[in-house]
């Protein structure tokens, strides 16, 4: 089993690696939805300290979002999926290791970039640590409960926006708490209680979506 | 499960039998809707006190709370029975799930529409991000969702089926989501712009809005019944009793 | 060994086949046959575990496919309409991956021995996206050289898009599986010339299953 979920994850990164256009877009998407929240309600140092968790995390789960695409479609397309479904290994173990490479293509190079952008809003140093780390444990959730949208809405027509309405309103508990704990820093008092929820809302996601993400294929291919 | 000789629950549990169950049932449930909410309303409007701090406007009151709990409580039922239909492949309750949505989805609208009037006249604004109408909010956005979903797939047993995953998704989120956005209210707003600040219960204040919430709950099912009547004659028109039934109307 | 009791497939509004039984035994070829539309590869993916009939089982040994799922896909080997090959991978990688999902060796010599037979294995480091159509789908078929211990091949229109070359490697390739006591489902619009211990054909059109003696 873990050695099926190594292929898996090998595979991914592998194919990750030989796109490295695609998978750069979703950074860069990141990058400018970030810098338009000052282009639109002005550069006021102490208004954007105040918005900068907000917009960082509001941005952040938009590009986790858009990179779902990626994530079971292609290969639905080219019948790889079929294939892993017919693996003879637990589905749930492959879908992790497909979710694990999603993460590690397109969550953590959100968390590597975070820092700098959150000196463009004049953050202090340890509001950019706990916005770190809270996008560290937050971002994996994202990429779990969007799993679960992706496998639903496999070779659906409008599936692109579909995803995004199934998906950002159950996404809203990580934004508050991930949000949450930046701001708790920024303001002197603590981020455990927000790092420690969004640690439970991990492990929650870690037991749970992997499962309902393989019922969901296996819906989805019938 | 009870069975005698003549009579089994599980019987009805065919769209072929469960239709005209429905058919026969469905009056009797908008009778009492019609009667309970005429008499909730009632309460609400003309025997109810007038409250010092609020004046006439709270009486709105007594349509936004039923709504909102009918909004969260028939989601459950809905998360129940799609569940239903996904673990036992029973088309009827997938069928059932499918038809309370759009009635679930109107109360919610109606829990965020009645707040907005509470709003105005109490704040001054249309919207206020309290817990309950951003709880109501995303509720709603969660309902849309599942039918959204059901409707961008064609084949009818996979759009039950992915229906089913997304609301149970959907049930073990709802209390996360609301007691997240009750904390996040909390904390950025303190109590003070607050729904929940609704004048201490009278009595008949509490009778009202309960007598409210059975009636919601009887036009819910009677309009569910209806539907499901609907969603049956479409899912099954291939079958020989619905075209008897439509008369042999293609 | 594969039994199929009273199958029936509804998809969509349409019911496309139903009471459909038969058995296949060690050693037997199953030939899949109808016009387009008339559910063959809703079929094979039912045999696959794929899809679930709307009435009737399938049964494994005796065994319901539906308790032992993972059990029963490793007993089976299935290459379908798509040739599941990613663009971005070369042909050697494409073939280790599906041999490690499939559980066995992903040895790169194995692999280059598999596409050899099919005389693509010059094309070994290329990625996928470069090759035609005709290398794509010898890549894919490659799996079965290199499947000889899995019992159940199902293939969906094995034959498209080869040449003659190809055509008789294929059909070696099976009558060898058969001979040491494979099984062999597809579907295809050609004549195929494999030698089996029986061929059974299922005609969708007809709702009938025959045996042909070989």
């Amino acid at each position: 089993m873990i050695r099926a979920l190594g292929w898996v994850l090998r595979r991914d990164l592998l194919l990750a690696f030989r796109r490295r256009g695609d998978v750069a877009n979703a950074l860069v998407f990141f990058v400018i939805v970030v810098s338009l929240f000052p282009l639109g309600v002005g550069p006021e140092a102490s208004q954007l300290r105040n918005m900068a968790p907000g917009v960082l995390w509001v941005a952040a789960l938009l590009a986790c979002m858009l990179s779902l695409a990626r994530l079971f479609a292609p290969d639905h397309q080219d019948g790889t999926l079929e294939q892993m479904l017919l693996a003879g290994e637990p589905l749930v173990v492959l879908v992790m290791g497909k979710v694990i490479s999603h993460w590690l293509v397109s969550g953590l190079p959100l968390v590597l970039i975070a820092p700098l952008l959150g000196l463009q809003f004049d953050l202090p140093g340890d509001a950019l640590a706990v916005l770190c780390v809270s996008l560290l444990i937050g971002t994996p959730v994202l990429s779990l409960i969007g799993a679960v949208a992706a496998a639903l809405t496999l070779g659906v027509r409008g599936s692109g926006v579909l995803v995004a309405l199934l998906v950002l309103p159950l996404y809203v508990p990580v934004l508050i708490f991930g949000a949450g704990s930046v701001g708790a820093t920024a303001a002197g008092t603590g981020a455990e209680a927000h790092l420690l929820l969004l640690g439970g809302f991990l492990a929650l996601a870690l037991v749970l979506a992997p499962w309902a993400s393989a019922a969901a294929l296996r819906i989805a291919m019938e | 499960m009870i069975k005698s000789e003549r009579f089994s629950w599980f019987h009805f549990s065919s769209p072929q039998t469960f239709y005209p169950l429905a058919g026969t049932l469905q009056p009797w449930f908008a009778a009492a809707a019609t009667l309970l909410c005429a008499a909730g309303l009632y309460l609400s409007f003309f025997v109810a006190p007038t409250d010092a701090q609020q004046g006439e406007a709270y009486r709105i009151i007594f349509i936004h709370v039923p709504a909102a709990w009918m909004s969260m409580f028939l989601y459950l039922v809905m998360g129940f029975w799609s569940g239903v239909g996904l673990v036992l492949n029973t088309r009827l309750s997938s069928m059932v799930a499918t038809a309370l949505a759009p009635t679930g989805a109107l109360f919610t609208f109606i829990a965020l529409w009645t707040g907005a009037l509470w709003g105005k006249p109490t704040w001054g604004t249309w919207w206020v991000w309290d817990a309950r109408l951003t709880s109501e909010l995303i509720l709603l956005f969660l309902y849309i969702g599942f039918m959204a979903l059901q409707a961008a797939i064609d084949d009818p047993r996979r759009a039950d089926k992915a229906g089913a995953v997304l609301a149970l998704v959907g049930v073990i989120n709802v209390p996360i989501i609301y007691y997240s956005v009750q904390w996040w209210s909390t904390l950025h707003q303190g109590a003070s712009v607050s729904m929940k600040s609704a004048p201490s219960m009278a009595t008949t204040m509490l009778i009202g809005m309960l007598i409210m919430a059975l009636g919601f709950w009887m036009y819910s099912i009677a309009a569910v019944l209806a539907r499901v009547r609907c969603v049956i004659l479409e899912r099954e028109r291939h079958t020989e009793w619905v075209m008897e039934e439509v008369g042999g109307q293609a | 060994m594969l039994e199929a009791r009273q199958l029936e497939c509804t998809r969509g509004e349409r019911r496309l086949f139903r009471e459909l039984s038969f058995r296949l035994g060690r050693g037997q070829l199953l030939r899949v046959a109808g016009a387009n539309g008339s559910g063959k590869t809703s079929l094979l993916r039912i045999m696959c575990g794929l899809l679930t009939p709307s009435a009737g089982e399938l049964r494994w040994r005796g065994r319901p496919i539906r308790a032992e799922r993972e059990e029963y896909s490793r007993n089976l080997v299935f290459i379908g309409h798509l040739n599941a090959l990613k663009d971005d991978l070369t042909a050697l990688e494409n073939l280790q991956v599906a041999a490690a999902l499939a559980g066995m060796s992903a040895e790169a010599e194995r692999m280059l021995a598999g596409l050899d037979r099919f005389g693509v294995a010059h094309c070994a480091e290329l990625p996928a996206k470069v090759l035609s159509q005709g290398q794509r789908r010898r890549v894919a078929l490659a799996r079965l050289a290199l499947s000889p211990a899995v019992p159940l091949w199902i293939l969906d229109e094995p034959f498209s898009a080869l040449d003659v070359g190809a055509v008789l490697e294929l059909e070696r390739l099976l009558t060898a599986h058969l001979a040491s006591g494979g099984m062999v489902v597809l579907t295809t619009h050609q004549e195929v010339q494999v030698v089996a211990h029986a061929v059974l054909r299922v005609d969708l059109d007809a709702h009938t299953a025959a045996l042909l003696a070989a």
